[in-house]
């Protein structure tokens, strides 16, 4: 088929996307046939990946849980509330290291949240453009030490100065108030629960930062201009605009970040003084979490009930993240109901 | 107060609190590379990277396992990266409402926070144990576990958040289903798919867990991918573990490594992929 | 894409050149780590066989040599006889070394303060509260020691540190043999776990009032302040390798598979927390080759490694042991049940 070719268009100041395509298609003629087998073959190729994505992470589970069965069988749903962890006389219980997990995780996620919002908002607000992408760099480099970096400095240069500076006054302000103010006391020890969470809020900013900064970045000019142009302030622009635009990318944010929290195991295996009893409530006191107990204690575990119920404890942690993941899909659908979703 | 004056107000202190917030993720930036820095200069020098990893007491440096790392790390994220951009790629466009999308985007979720431990536990298990020795290639297929969740959920998301209009253009122009994506949709989510990819590569260069049971480490040079293969987490752990001086002061020499080696690829591949086009 | 193409090209050379040379691969106890790698490195150097050892703990390098994924296994606790045949290992020791107590304490210097096996088990078992308590009043009687509290600080993962120190503790106190026992990790009374000897250290250098135990290695390197110890002839020693030495020599090695734990052994210079490290490796061998160049390393270390061992404040074994260990190498034969090459 002779068609002329239109001249090429190197024309990228334009804000609509040029498509070339038109012409592949002029050239080749009817686009049915090659096209339908192309995408038949993209489809298939796509689905086939997704089905060994699930196929691995099923495996994942399915594993965890053939391993873990001889605990279950043992111990049945007590598991989760007994308090005992006493390899020898075979006697396991997961309370300790539930409760640890969480809470630091809880902590984690309540300073990580507001920073990396206050972050997410500078980056895309406040900042000149050209300090933009070295600011971002920065976060991102967080992300990039190691976690057992943070471990280590946590242990050794973070805990003393904590327990030094920050614990006596947490003790002597909040620890006064009524109720929470058990929260805050006893020893300064520098580790514990509170500083495990302090620093698995660091670790996980720049994931939730990045994130959230990515989706605020993609949402549409015309929609920020609008509200611009009706007189909304900055602040007003971002929490009634741009983050309900941007929910389902923000919450995706906190998820991966929540994630990273409740997996960690280096960081927090070093500052969480890994003591088996909850001597009290008080976030000072050295706890243990799931993670750091798989750490410590695999490697020497022996087969059979000891391995098993390890193999349980990270059974439950899948459990824990599941609990969450419906959670937050719940509160995603109330959200999606009140305005009326998108496709 | 007149509204005009309290919405004024609350512009202020919400923008300044977004300064303060930035300052402090900058605060324990330099704090910890500060530190980093500080500790493991005294550490650095040209033998780090032509030297092997030393017995106690003897001269030595990281080339294996930096070496080791390189090797384990990239050939990790090419292997999970296709799986995962793919992957997304049906989550996002095909497979929105279908059973295969639903069910791997949920377990995804759950497997974005799994403790990287237990999918070295989990490759140990299946393979390691199996074929009765450890190797860096059961060490591969765990990180790349690792980075799977990640480049999946982060290329869902990115690509969800493409606004249909583009694709409906594109479709109107004639353009079939695949093209629609990888020229369109993938580019315009470019930014945020690399990030999820960056964030991946980032966490796996510095997970210790999961190569304990799998690649183990290894003292000596060896790129033989059916041996146990050094690498720097490992490495690290094992001398910042250790009382002596000069194998701590490597540990915290290889720690600099990490952080400036993923900090290069950062800004490389925001270099390389920086979008031209924006929305 | 050239990298791929390199690389490839790059580790078929590097195979060719190392298919010659023997790789070894040995997991297990982090306390004989060093020396393993001392070792490794000078044998390296002499025959060009390398020798890769990591440390993943006492009980990993149990549980990996019996899944036979590594060529040996390394220990601190010793495995008893019936456990051995059950899973077909044999075993031998290597070095020598000690267990010590560290303390923080204001005004306490290293090698001040005294304390006895029995004090140190009612200290690990929550019965001694207190620094200024009868019982330690007693001990060091020229000593100011504070009323505060005892912060004990032990192992969080399992180790054949804590194997020697829970079973000396075993020995000396019948309430903590039945209260916690012995092992590389115990259902401990009390106390903050420490991930490794170096967190051990940290805890104790950071918390005022503190007590650990580590490798005698940290504690010298770190310049931690130790405690004497009463041994069981009752005189208070310091710890150092003559001590070690002293409670080696009074063993007896000649029990059937070297199952010899050198806690609270006799000897007026002995130091009551000492302990052998040991090698696992299958009897009957499924890759003899493999076998023999790990024997032939060990051999050459017994010969040639002494004054490395020494270096690293190891204690090296008397040439008795070392010969009734060798003779016990017969026991490794291969799938035919010939006796696999040794070296000797």
């Amino acid at each position: 088929m002779n068609v002329p070719r239109r001249p090429k268009r190197r024309d990228s100041s334009n804000s609509w996307r040029t498509l070339n395509v038109t012409q592949d298609l002029m050239v080749t003629g009817s686009p049915v046939g090659s096209h339908k087998l192309g995408d038949w073959l993209f489809f298939n190729l796509t689905r086939a990946f997704a089905a060994l994505t699930l196929v691995l992470l099923g495996g994942i589970i399915l594993s965890l849980v053939i391993g873990s069965w001889e605990s279950i069988q043992t111990f049945g749903l007590s598991f989760l509330w007994r308090q005992d962890w006493n390899p020898p006389a075979e006697q396991f219980g997961a309370l300790i290291p539930i409760y640890g997990t969480l809470v630091t995780s809880l902590i984690a996620l309540l300073i990580a949240v507001p920073v990396s919002f206050g972050i997410a908002l500078f980056l895309t607000e406040l900042s000149p453009v050209w300090l933009r992408r070295p600011l971002g760099t920065a976060i991102e480099l967080l992300a990039a030490v190691p976690s057992i970096v943070y471990g280590m400095w946590g242990l050794m240069i973070f805990a003393p100065i904590f327990a030094q500076t920050v614990q006596p006054l947490l003790s002597g302000t909040l620890g006064q108030l009524p109720l929470i103010g058990r929260l805050f006391s006893g020893a300064p020890l520098g580790i514990g629960l509170l500083a495990a969470g302090i620093i698995l809020a660091i670790m996980i900013i720049p994931f939730i930062a990045s994130v959230m900064r990515d989706v605020f970045e993609v949402t549409p000019a015309m929609l920020k201009e609008s509200a611009y142009g009706l007189g909304c302030t900055t602040w007003e622009v971002v929490w009634n605009i741009v983050l309900p635009y941007t929910k389902v990318g923000v919450i995706g944010g906190v998820m991966l970040g929540l994630g990273r929290a409740l997996g960690e195991t280096m960081a927090v295996t070093f500052v969480i003084g890994n003591t088996n009893f909850l001597s009290s409530v008080s976030l000072f006191a050295p706890g243990n979490s799931i993670t750091s107990t798989l750490a410590n204690e695999f490697g020497e575990a022996t087969p059979g009930l000891y391995t098993a119920a390890l193999i349980e404890l990270g059974l439950i942690l899948f459990l824990i993240t599941l609990a969450v993941l419906v959670f937050s899909k719940l509160l995603l659908l109330r959200l999606a109901k009140q305005e009326g979703s998108k496709s | 107060m007149n509204l005009f004056a309290q919405r004024k107000l609350t512009n202020q202190i919400a923008l300044s609190l977004s300064m303060a917030a930035m300052a402090f993720g900058l605060f324990w930036l330099g704090w910890i590379l500060l530190t980093t820095l500080q500790l493991g200069v005294t550490g650095l020098s040209f033998q780090l990277f032509t030297q092997m990893t030393p017995a106690p007491g003897s001269e030595g440096g990281l080339l294996n396992a930096i070496v080791g790392s390189i090797v384990l790390v990239g050939l990790a994220t090419l292997l999970g990266t296709p799986i995962g951009i793919l992957a997304g790629i049906y989550l996002a466009e095909y497979g929105r409402h279908t059973w295969l999308g639903s069910l791997t985007r949920f377990l995804n979720d759950i497997l974005l926070s799994a403790p990287s431990i237990v999918i070295g536990l989990f490759v140990y298990a299946i393979y390691v144990a199996r074929v009765g020795n450890f190797s860096a290639f059961s060490g591969i297929i765990a990180l790349a576990l690792i980075v799977i969740p990640v480049v999946v959920s982060t290329t869902d998301n990115m690509l969800k958040l493409v606004p249909d209009t583009l694709r409906e253009a594109a479709f109107a122009l004639g353009a079939p289903k695949r093209i629609v994506i990888l020229q369109v949709t993938l580019k315009a989510a470019l930014p945020g798919v690399v990030t999820g990819i960056l964030l991946a590569v980032a966490r796996i260069s510095g997970e210790t867990a999961p190569l304990l049971f799998t690649a183990l480490s290894n003292q000596f040079w060896s790129l033989d991918l059916d041996k146990p293969m050094a690498n720097l987490p490992v490495t690290i752990f094992k001398f910042a573990m250790s009382p002596f001086q000069d194998w701590q002061e490597l540990a915290w020499a290889g720690v600099f490594l990490i952080t400036l080696g993923v900090l290069v690829l950062n800004i490389a591949a925001r270099v390389l992929f920086r979008s031209k086009h924006k929305l | 894409m050239q990298f791929p193409r390199i690389l490839a090209t790059v580790t078929l050379i590097l195979g060719a050149g190392s298919a010659l040379a023997a790789e070894v691969t040995g997991a297990g106890a982090t306390f004989p780590a060093p020396i393993y790698a001392k070792w490794a490195d000078a044998y390296q150097k002499a025959t060009g066989n390398k020798i890769n050892y990591q440390s993943i703990g006492s009980g990993g390098g149990i549980k990996q040599i019996t899944a036979k994924t590594v060529d040996f296994g390394a220990s601190d606790m010793p495995l008893k006889p019936e456990q051995l045949d059950k899973d077909g290992l044999m075993q031998f020791p290597t070095v020598i070394g000690g267990v010590v107590p560290v303390v923080n304490l204001a005004g306490v210097k290293p090698g001040a303060l005294k304390l006895t096996g029995p004090v140190l088990a009612d200290i690990y078992l929550g019965k001694i509260t207190k620094w200024d308590d009868k019982a330690l009043k007693e001990l060091n009687p020229g000593l100011t020691l504070p009323a505060s509290d005892i912060g004990v600080v032990r192992r969080a993962d399992g180790s054949g540190t804590t194997f020697i120190f829970t079973n000396y503790l075993s020995k000396v106190s019948p309430e903590w043999q039945q209260k916690a026992g012995e092992g590389t990790a115990v259902q401990w009374p009390l106390g903050l776990g420490g991930k490794g000897n170096e967190g051990v250290a940290a805890f104790v250098q950071r918390l005022p009032g503190s007590i650990g135990y580590v490798e005698y290695a940290y504690a010298k390197q770190n310049k931690m302040t130790y405690a004497l110890m009463k041994n069981a002839d009752g005189q208070f020693v310091a710890p150092d390798d003559k001590a070690f030495k002293a409670a080696a020599a009074g063993a007896d090695w000649s029990r059937s598979a070297f199952y010899e734990i050198l806690t609270n052994e006799p000897g007026k210079d002995s130091w009551p927390i000492t302990g052998a490290t040991f090698i696992l490796m299958h009897k009957t061998q499924d890759k003899p080759a493999q076998a023999t160049e790990a024997l032939k390393f060990f051999g050459w270390s017994y010969k040639n490694g002494a004054s490395l061992a020494a270096q690293l404040d190891y204690v090296p074994l008397p040439e008795s042991l070392v010969k009734l260990i060798h003779t016990s190498w017969g026991q490794i034969k291969d799938a035919s049940g010939k006796p696999v090459q040794n070296g000797l």
